[in-house]
């Protein structure tokens, strides 16, 4: 029954979403006085709850472990814990889109229900735009994957879920993923309506900016979370490994980037209207290109899961339906927008167009590495395209955004000259330089992470020049947030170069007593002890750390050995101090009855995911400031109009 | 008409002919072994039952050629291989086995349940024989010749219709 409910508010919620398009068309061909006008924003908001019902379904059969539900009993287990029998809703592929079809709905009723600033042409425009975007997903999930299948014969027991996927960060990673697509597909929405009804003004961007906020904080969470999830999961020491199910996160990262600053230069300067529009599409297709390629199995990935061409040609249907109809509709109609306002070259927008054609270079560099394969291998030839493509092509543009990143937010709007802020630019560049040579002195390492070192030393201490001067109290809260997001970036540069730059790795094979040493650690296997888990075995080896000679410190990474499927994973054990993390591996036995054990020191390694921690609190700092002017203006506004209606009466 | 207002929407036509075309085509399921035609790396495993030696890939350097089966005791489709396994050995095809990660117990008790053609088991705990072959899975069926040369991969289990193939690239590698 639970099963059936879920299913029903999910079709009653399809035609909602068809409703909220026939209604959206309907406002923008007669006008905004036809009835059906008046139910698009209704439509949008009884759909959010209705698609909520069906998640909270879904939900419940995980909870109880319904066998009788084909996903379940795909996907679950009786023994497993109750957390990861609730993440084993989404850790699928069925499950997770329809997690993906919950956000936007809610986010559909949440534009619908306070969004009163645009044209209301505009927004009728837009949120059809988004019933049209959502009526995709809706087919997708009825049509072919319902998760609410049920299976002509109970199962007896589940077939359980990856033990890989056993893990809390990665219940948490993908829904912070799906928040972020979904903040772009309002973007989208929004680029949309107001290509239709060719409003593209200050107050779009101002509507349209917090939803930009709010995906790039989850998308930057989702990236730094997914990465620390690689990192110490899979236990092979790296960070990044340029996988294109990676790249497919970092992609809609980089356009939601560039997209975030020019969409601050149209909310503030009305200009760089055409440009927005664009991002505002290809954030969103890099979105659904980033799930076409992890979902259909067109590029090998070590993370694919859930591969089924299938769902690769749907899902290729509705990008080529909405990136392809998006696309249509700019080149016949961002000819007759006026680009906007001009602004000279030595300027904040100036600044900000540099970061942006960066930005979208970086972007082409990745988006052109991870589909080279998928090119060479329509002429029959098999490439992989790793790190040696991707860090120094990406570099080449990374590093003069850097600099850009560094001085940028010191100009003025409009007009400005470089002599005013000469001193600055001057010692940002003498900063530069010290610790480029200081670095080349004293440790002399390959040229990227002395780039890198240098770079994050200079933009760590020039994303603090903007507060120079100001009353701290007084500064708004937005600005507080690009200050913390820019210092972050300089903090996980310096993670990465230091990472690059001085790690170290020891593989040692030793029998129970033995020692060894990596770094400024000292290791010694103490022994080894088999232990049992609820669905594993494993032995772990009992491990005594001492960094420089201090007190050990007792570890015990594990080799673990599930049943349920049966599947051999490693449980990495990390020392983390403030200056870096011993990482350590358990392997397998020698015949000499020796123990592998694989050992990294990795100084500062921690300070990458640090930055991105910081990089989103920066961003969520943005979002509350400019919420918070939004409200308190709409407050002025509200009252504005009472007094003029006091007025009015009185006369 | 401005036509540079067009280029993403071309560029975006182009990805999705690619992205057809290659959704169209079908997938290689089978990784095949670059080291066919390349002679076995050298290994040395312990047995992994109590009634049948371990390998050592000197092994294949004398007596003509034989099978090299690498199955487990985990694995399913080698129940499905094991009565093809045992109608080669009566075609007198000698069958040397690799059990990857594997417990002595259970391929004991795998032995006693499906019969063991295998004249020699080697234990690989640690996948290195099945790398070092370059084989993807199990289970995987090699052909080496009187030489240690790798002749022939068969990837999957055998099916009865393999059967008469295998016993063909064995003659193959005797001539």
């Amino acid at each position: 029954m639970i099963a059936e409910i879920g299913l029903a508010a999910l079709w009653l919620a399809a035609a909602l979403a068809v409703l909220q398009l026939v209604g959206g068309v309907l406002a923008l061909r007669g006008g905004i006085e036809s009835e059906l006008a008046g139910l698009t924003r209704p439509a949008a908001i009884l759909q959010g709850g209705l698609v909520a019902v069906s998640f909270a379904m879904l939900l419940w059969v995980f909870a109880i472990t319904d066998l009788s539900v084909k996903l379940v009993a795909m996907n679950s287990h009786t023994m497993k814990p109750l957390i990861f029998k609730l993440s084993g809703a989404w850790g699928n592929h069925e499950g997770s889109m329809l997690l993906w079809v919950t956000v936007m709905a809610l986010a559909g009723a949440l534009i619908a229900g306070v969004e009163r600033r645009l044209p209301e042409r505009t927004m009728q425009a837009t949120l059809a735009a988004q019933g049209f975007v959502a009526l995709g997903f809706y087919a997708f999930l009825l049509l072919s994957s319902n998760p609410f299948e049920r299976l002509p014969q109970p199962a007896v027991e589940g077939l359980g879920l990856n033990p890989l996927l056993q893990d809390i960060g990665l219940a948490l990673h993908p829904p912070t993923l799906y928040f972020g697509y979904v903040g772009l597909s309002v973007a989208f929405s929004f680029a949309v309506g107001a290509l239709m009804t060719r409003q593209v003004t200050p107050d779009f961007a101002r509507a349209m900016r917090p939803w930009i906020l709010g995906a790039w904080v989850f998308l930057t969470l989702g990236i730094t979370a997914g990465s620390y999830w690689a990192y110490y999961e899979l236990g092979w020491g790296g960070y990044w490994f340029w996988d294109p199910v990676e790249n497919a996160s970092l992609m809609p990262w980089l356009a939601a980037t560039a997209l975030l600053h020019s969409a601050s230069v149209l909310a503030s300067r009305d200009a760089l209207r055409v440009w927005t529009i664009m991002l505002g599409v290809v954030a969103f297709s890099m979105s659904m290109l980033g799930t076409f390629l992890v979902r259909s199995g067109i590029l090998t990935s070590v993370h694919a899961f859930a591969v089924d061409p299938e769902r690769g040609s749907f899902i290729l249907f509705l990008l080529a339906l909405y990136i392809g109809g998006a696309l249509l509709l700019f080149a016949l109609r961002a000819g007759s927008i006026n680009e906007g306002e001009r602004f000279s070259v030595a300027s904040r927008e100036g600044a900000l167009v540099v970061n942006n054609v960066m930005l979208s270079a970086i972007l082409a560099v990745v988006l052109l590495g991870t589909l080279y394969p998928l090119l060479t291998e329509a002429f029959d030839v098999r490439v992989s395209v790793g790190p040696p493509y991707f860090n120094p092509v990406g570099a080449v543009f990374a590093f003069p955004m850097l600099a850009v990143m560094a001085v940028g937010p010191l100009l003025r709007w409009r007009k400005d000259s470089w002599a005013r802020i000469s001193k600055e630019i001057a010692l940002v560049a003498a900063l530069l330089l010290a610790a480029l040579i200081l670095c080349t002195v004293l440790f002399g390492t390959a040229l990227l992470p002395l780039l890198g070192l240098s770079f994050a030393f200079a933009v760590g201490v020039a994303s603090f020049l903007p507060l120079k001067g100001r009353n701290l109290l007084r500064v708004p809260i937005a600005t507080w947030g690009m200050v913390i997001a820019h210092f972050g970036i300089a903090v996980a540069l310096f993670g990465m170069a230091s990472e690059g730059a001085f790690s170290q790795e020891k593989l040692a094979a030793l029998e129970e007593g033995g020692t060894t040493a990596v770094g400024p650690w000292g290791v010694q296997l103490e022994s080894v002890d088999p232990i049992a888990g609820p669905n594993w075995t494993a032995m772990a080896g009992q491990l005594d750390v001492s960094y420089k000679g201090g007190e050990p410190t007792r570890i015990a990474p594990e080799s673990r050995n599930f049943w349920a499927p049966a599947q051999q994973t490693t449980e990495s054990v990390l020392v983390t101090r403030w200056n870096g993390q011993l990482y350590a591996v358990m392997g397998g036995e020698n015949n000499d009855g020796r123990w592998q054990l694989r050992l990294w020191w990795k100084p500062f390694v921690t300070f990458i995911w640090y930055g991105g921690l910081l990089v989103a609190l920066g961003g969520a700092l943005a979002l509350i400031g400019r919420v918070r002017v939004d409200l308190r203006r709409r407050s002025v506004r509200r009252k504005l109009a009472m007094r003029r209606n006091d007025e009015k009466a009185l006369a | 008409m401005n036509w540079r207002l067009w280029l993403p929407f071309l560029i975006f036509f182009g990805f999705l002919g690619l992205a057809a075309y290659q959704l169209s085509q079908p997938k290689d399921e089978f990784i095949k072994s670059t080291m066919v035609g390349k002679e076995l790396p050298y290994f040395t495993l312990p047995p992994a039952s109590l009634d049948r030696p371990g390998v050592d890939s000197r092994y294949f350097h004398a007596g003509g050629p034989k099978l090299l089966n690498i199955w487990a005791s985990w694995c399913l489709p080698c129940i499905a291989e094991a009565p093809q396994l045992e109608r080669l050995k009566e075609e007198g095809v000698e069958i040397v086995g690799v059990a990857i990660r594997d417990k002595p117990s259970d391929v004991m008790r795998f032995l006693a349940e499906h019969g063991n053609p295998y004249t020699r088991i080697g234990r690989d705990d640690l996948s290195e024989v099945q790398l070092g072959i370059g084989s993807s899975g199990v289970p995987e069926t090699f052909v080496i010749d009187g030489e240690g040369i790798i002749t022939y991969q068969h990837i999957g289990d055998i099916r009865p219709e393999h059967v008469p193939v295998l016993l063909e690239e064995l003659r193959k590698a005797e001539g």
